[in-house]
């Protein structure tokens, strides 16, 4: 396996790889995003309960989901980056984090405008929203690390390591504000049981968490190869593929 | 098909605000993140062009002295 | 690089060396108490005077100007030693980084966690705190505050190369103090309502176990990647 992976630690194999991979990941974000909102907006039946406004849950999940999941493989490729001493997974690193943070904000403005009609209020502090808010800080923290380094090598090692230190505080932090919510407030909140839903509402869910999960891949593999480009962009190959159009 | 009409599409049983509130933001930040990153990508590739264009004005310029 | 002396002898020196700097610039020591006493006193000009009011919050607000007045000193614990380039000598030589890292680190600790747990009794009364919150809230202060130097060491370690790194460096590390937050207010909290907070008084042992140990490892690299 190391003798079929290793080429791609080179930055040129690698810009390549994002090349043949992402008309695959472009074709299914569209398809499932208008399979999905379609599906979801119009034909979905409405909740009994909730009605029609429970249509925001197939946008706001999968961001939920995906703002977790962004996180994660970013620290994956943190961690990859700092003990193999790979570049192109710390450039990874840094292409990731803005559509997590991304994701992040539509998992908070959705819940927002779901709260308000269901919970009466814009913000509560439901534990659910407060620890993706601080998902949404720690975000924010590998990026502006990261731009605030002038040697850009530099910055993706620092951003690595904070990105570890993240992933580690992360289930921490987590359930503390869960343990913290439950002692403060009480149960007042009915959560969406997700496990009961219906095969109909289960569908479209589904494929937009597809459409989500090909748009991180999109924006990942989009971003990557700029910082390919931008790291290399003394190096012939890079000469090449500019003047050649 | 859930509603009888666009209208009725468009109020989403009253809740039709908060429905689309959340899916045109998240349609805007969706497509921001992607024009921003398309956008970087064609930046980056025309300043190595104009980076290329200027060493071979340099290059030019040296031979023209030199002759 | 030869070894010349025992690891014990390595982590004396260094701890030693950063409280006589500490103490001979006495601000700071002195400067972080002041401003714990300062945002102390601002909540009550802030929210009222209503006693009632203040001891309900007070477990509350002496934790955020215990966090806010350990930021304070974070930014120095690697800055001087950065500037001077004996951070560099400390990465150079052949002792093991990490033990000098959390000999700085527990100096650090010494001279802005440890004053302010000695003076929170004080801080206490100016709350109107429960005699019977005090233990509470002292446990909670001298297990909490190590790990707030061993967390925010983490940041500073980040951002020592950085020019304007204060600022960053609250935005990296105030996220990851959420968890002792919680866990040492609810302490104090669940010891006003007289039943036992020994479960909150664990984890939060638990965290400082586990950061006593990791927090060491991911500072030297952070400092390796800073100086580099």
């Amino acid at each position: 396996m190391w003798k079929w992976l290793h080429p791609y630690a080179k930055a040129e194999r690698a810009y390549q790889l994002c090349n043949t991979l992402l008309p695959y990941f472009t074709v299914i974000t569209v398809v499932c995003l208008v399979v999905g909102w379609v599906w979801g907006l119009a034909y979905a039946p409405a909740d009994y309960q909730q009605k029609d406004s429970y249509r925001i849950i197939f946008i706001h999940v999968p961001s939920a989901i995906l703002s977790m999941g962004a996180y994660s493989s970013m620290a994956i490729a943190a961690i990859i980056a700092l003990v193999w001493q790979i570049r192109n997974a710390e450039l990874a690193v840094i292409a990731i984090a803005p559509v997590g943070a991304a994701m992040t904000a539509i998992a908070l403005i959705t819940g927002a405008a779901w709260g308000k009609p269901m919970w009466g209020a814009w913000w509560v502090w439901d534990a659910r929203l407060t620890s993706e808010l601080i998902l949404l800080f720690l975000y924010f923290g590998v990026l502006s690390l990261y731009h605030a380094f002038e040697d850009k090598k530099s910055a993706g090692r620092a951003a690595c390591i904070l990105a570890i230190v993240g992933v580690i505080n992360l289930p921490i932090i987590h359930f503390s504000v869960e343990w913290w919510n439950t002692l403060h407030q009480g149960a007042t909140i009915t959560k969406f049981d997700t496990s009961a839903i219906d095969a109909s509402m289960l569908w479209p869910l589904l494929i937009n968490i597809a459409a989500f999960a090909g748009f991180v891949g999109v924006i990942t593999l989009i971003r990557l190869k700029n910082e390919i480009l931008q790291c290399e962009k003394h190096r012939p190959w890079v000469r090449d593929l500019v003047s050649r159009g | 098909m859930q509603f009888e009409s666009f209208s009725d599409f468009i109020s989403m049983g009253g809740y039709g605000f908060y429905v689309w509130l959340s899916f045109g933001s998240c349609a805007l930040v969706l497509s921001s993140v992607l024009i921003s990153s398309l956008f970087d990508g064609k930046r980056l590739k025309q300043q190595v062009r104009l980076q290329i264009e200027r060493e071979a004005r340099i290059k030019k310029a040296q031979q023209e002295q030199a002759v | 690089m030869k070894i010349s002396h025992s690891y014990w002898q390595l982590f004396y020196a260094v701890y030693k060396k950063d409280l006589t700097l500490a103490f001979r610039q006495r601000a700071e020591i002195v400067n972080p108490l002041l401003f714990f006493l300062i945002v102390i006193t601002l909540f009550p000009l802030a929210i009222g005077p209503e006693p009632a009011l203040l001891a309900r919050m007070a477990p509350g607000i002496i934790w955020v100007a215990a966090l806010l007045s350990t930021m304070l000193g974070l930014d120095k614990v690697f800055r001087d030693d950065f500037n001077d380039g004996s951070l560099e000598q400390l990465i150079a030589s052949a002792y093991p980084l990490p033990l000098s890292v959390l000999a700085k680190v527990l100096a650090h600790w010494t001279t802005t966690g440890l004053p302010m747990v000695l003076m929170a009794p004080v801080f206490a009364l100016l709350m109107n705190l429960d005699s019977q919150l005090l233990s509470a809230m002292l446990l909670t202060l001298l297990i909490g505050t190590p790990l707030l130097s061993f967390i925010g060491a983490i940041g500073a370690a980040l951002t020592v190369g950085l020019q304007k790194g204060g600022i960053l460096m609250s935005l990296l590390v105030l996220p990851l103090y959420i968890p002792v937050l919680i866990f040492a207010t609810s302490a104090i909290d669940t010891s006003s309502m007289s039943l036992a907070y020994g479960g909150q008084l664990a984890i939060l042992g638990a965290m400082l176990a586990v950061a006593a140990v990791m927090a060491p490892l991911a500072i030297s690299s952070a400092l390796k990647v800073s100086v580099s």
